[in-house]
């Protein structure tokens, strides 16, 4: 096929990948001499993420537990929300704490960067929603209060349906979803159904929002005038945590990661630019079928569905032994990961939901995993205060970092790539490098 | 100081209390073998000596492999296998010849901590670590242990 560029591809012969040699794939199965023989290549991505292998600073100034970490969509800023109510801002040039925002009087539960890089959201523990400038760590606008219970859960409209990047949704634990319109500073539409708390909500790229609540059914609604189009019922305890194929493209926005440079830079252009660059990003990654979504639960059990066409899921996914705390699809769709209380990490197939194997390693609970962006290496951090790398195409242990004090509560690995960055109960926050 | 343990002062035990003598023979006049009336810790490998020439004797009714531990500060109790006898404080002839692996109160003994999942900062693995009898285990047929951290 005529290419720009060579194009690194893997070959899979009846759904086993040929790691080493055709020879020893085939060795494993039953195949006739007589018969064709169907070799299936998938392009894999082009730029390659090396693993980070050293701690290159370790972060203080935290004063309690840091919750939750997250790099900006183009790996430029990096953002901290912790038990000590203030969201932190580090400056990654020089690895130092560059702005303290204050503001929350709670606990900050959940942070979300819009998919620009130009504003992040944060909720906090008495049901308020915060929003800061990276740039210079101040409060825009006006504090978003509604919620009668905390937030749990933010997420932002993608930036191919609206490029000012001006829509936000939150869920709490009152059992309502808000969508806040932050230019304006007040609350658009108030999605109620739930009977109890929401734990997770995601926007969609085709207009629809997903939520998943401990009432154990995840519901489906239009994001245009808020009606609930679906309800997907099947989990038999709550649903912790939910992940679409197509959310590492929404949350990079119109950032390329293969694209990066040493020094992230902001994407620049013009709204329509944007616009056009990040619907070209989604619709490859999306390709021809409607998005997939993964929910995991407390009842050790996975349902993969195709919420935009059915209510039936498509597989449940059986095999851990503990809770899940979180999935999460690989920037290219192909591989799902759940981290799970019982030490364990498993990986799914993308679009059939078959179990592929198990990666074991940590003694305790795998609470948060990370993909780099070219979906070869997995970050995951666990109670045991270790982090540790795992290559996806290996099924093995790259690396092992070691280093926290105490419980690693989040995990981030930057979008372009050179960064993971984690944060615990030891409220120190770790850079890793290459 | 350094070697702080839960249960420092221990009452100490003569021999006749932990060792009772049996007497052998055609007319029961050698008086030679003694046998533990303390429960007590063998190895994995443990062998018998031949019963001729077997001075000490460690009866199966009280031989222990597991043992009861409560880690202090997560309050939570796990039931962990034995590694050894790392200490008796009545006598070093208890511990430190290694014919007698006896355990009574104030013992220290070793325990395997895989269960609980602890990590160094190093990143390794921890296996074994130190624990202090806190019953007198031949009372109460278990043996109940503090974690010592």
């Amino acid at each position: 096929l005529p290419q720009d560029e060579p194009v690194p591809l893997a070959f899979f012969v009846h759904d086993a990948e040929i790691v080493v040699s055709l020879e020893k794939t085939l060795a494993g199965q039953t195949v006739e001499t007589e018969k064709v023989l169907d070799i299936i290549y998938q392009p894999q991505a082009v730029f390659r993420v090396r693993a980070v292998t050293r701690c290159t600073s370790s972060l203080e100034g935290h004063t309690e537990a840091v919750i939750s970490v997250a790099f900006s969509p183009t790996g430029k800023y990096l953002a901290s929300g912790s038990g000590d109510t203030t969201v932190r801002f580090w400056d990654l040039s020089t690895e130092t704490p560059q702005f303290t925002a204050k503001g929350h009087r709670h606990w900050v539960l959940s942070i979300a960067w819009s998919p620009d890089g130009k504003k992040l959201a944060s909720g906090c523990k008495n049901s308020q929603i915060f929003l800061w400038d990276p740039a210079t760590g101040n409060q825009i606008g006006r504090v978003l209060a509604g919620h009668s219970k905390w937030i749990t859960c933010l997420c932002w409209e993608p930036l191919h349906i609206n490029p000012e990047c001006r829509y936000l949704a939150s869920a709490s634990k009152d059992g309502s979803i808000r969508i806040w319109d932050t230019l304006m500073g007040r609350c658009d539409k108030i999605l109620t159904s739930h009977t109890q708390s929401v734990t997770c909500v995601k926007w969609g790229g085709d207009g629809l929002l997903y939520s998943s609540s401990q009432d154990r059914t995840i519901k489906v609604w239009r994001s245009q005038d808020g009606v609930l189009c679906r309800t997907l019922q099947g989990h038999a305890h709550w649903v912790n945590t939910m992940a679409l194929s197509t959310d590492y493209v929404l949350r990079t926005g119109a950032f390329e990661p293969a694209e990066a440079t040493i020094n992230p830079q902001d994407v620049s252009g013009s709204l329509a630019e944007l616009k056009d660059k990040a619907q070209q990003r989604y619709d490859q990654v999306r390709g021809q079928e409607p998005e997939r979504l993964v929910s995991g639960s407390d009842d050790f059990t996975l349902f993969l569905w195709r919420p935009a066409e059915d209510k039936k899921p498509l597989e449940r996914m059986t095999g851990h032994q503990a809770l899940i705390n979180q999935v999460l699809f690989s920037p290219d769709t192909r591989i799902i990961a759940s981290a799970s209380f019982d030490k364990s990490i498993k990986l799914w197939d993308g679009r059939t939901g078959k179990y592929l194997t198990s990666l074991r390693g940590h003694v305790s609970a795998v609470y948060q995993i990370a993909w780099s962006a070219d979906s070869r290496l997995l970050v995951s951090g666990s109670s045991d205060s270790t982090l540790k790398v795992w290559d996806a195409k290996m099924k093995k242990l790259a690396i092992d970092l070691p280093g926290h004090a105490d419980e690693v509560y989040a995990t981030d690995w930057s979008p372009d790539g050179q960064r993971v960055a984690s944060g615990g109960k030891d409220k120190c926050l770790r850079i890793w490098r290459r | 100081g350094k070697w702080e343990v839960p249960v420092p002062k221990v009452r100490a035990q003569g021999e006749t209390e932990v060792l009772k003598v049996i007497r052998t023979g055609k007319r029961k006049k050698k008086a030679w073998k003694r046998m533990v009336t303390k429960v007590c810790f063998v190895g994995d490998g443990f062998t018998r000596k031949p019963p001729k020439y077997e001075r000490f004797i460690r009866p199966m009714g009280l031989r222990f492999k597991k043992a009861h531990v409560t880690h202090p500060e997560l309050k939570a109790t796990f039931c962990l296998p034995i590694l050894g006898v790392k200490k008796n404080p009545s006598s070093p002839l208890y511990t430190t010849l290694g014919v007698i692996g006896v355990s009574t109160k104030g013992t220290v003994i070793e325990v395997n901590v895989s269960e609980l999942g602890l990590v160094t900062q190093g990143g390794k693995v921890i296996w074994g670590k130190y624990a202090q009898v806190t019953n007198s285990p031949e009372n109460d047929g278990c043996i109940n242990a503090v974690l010592l951290v």
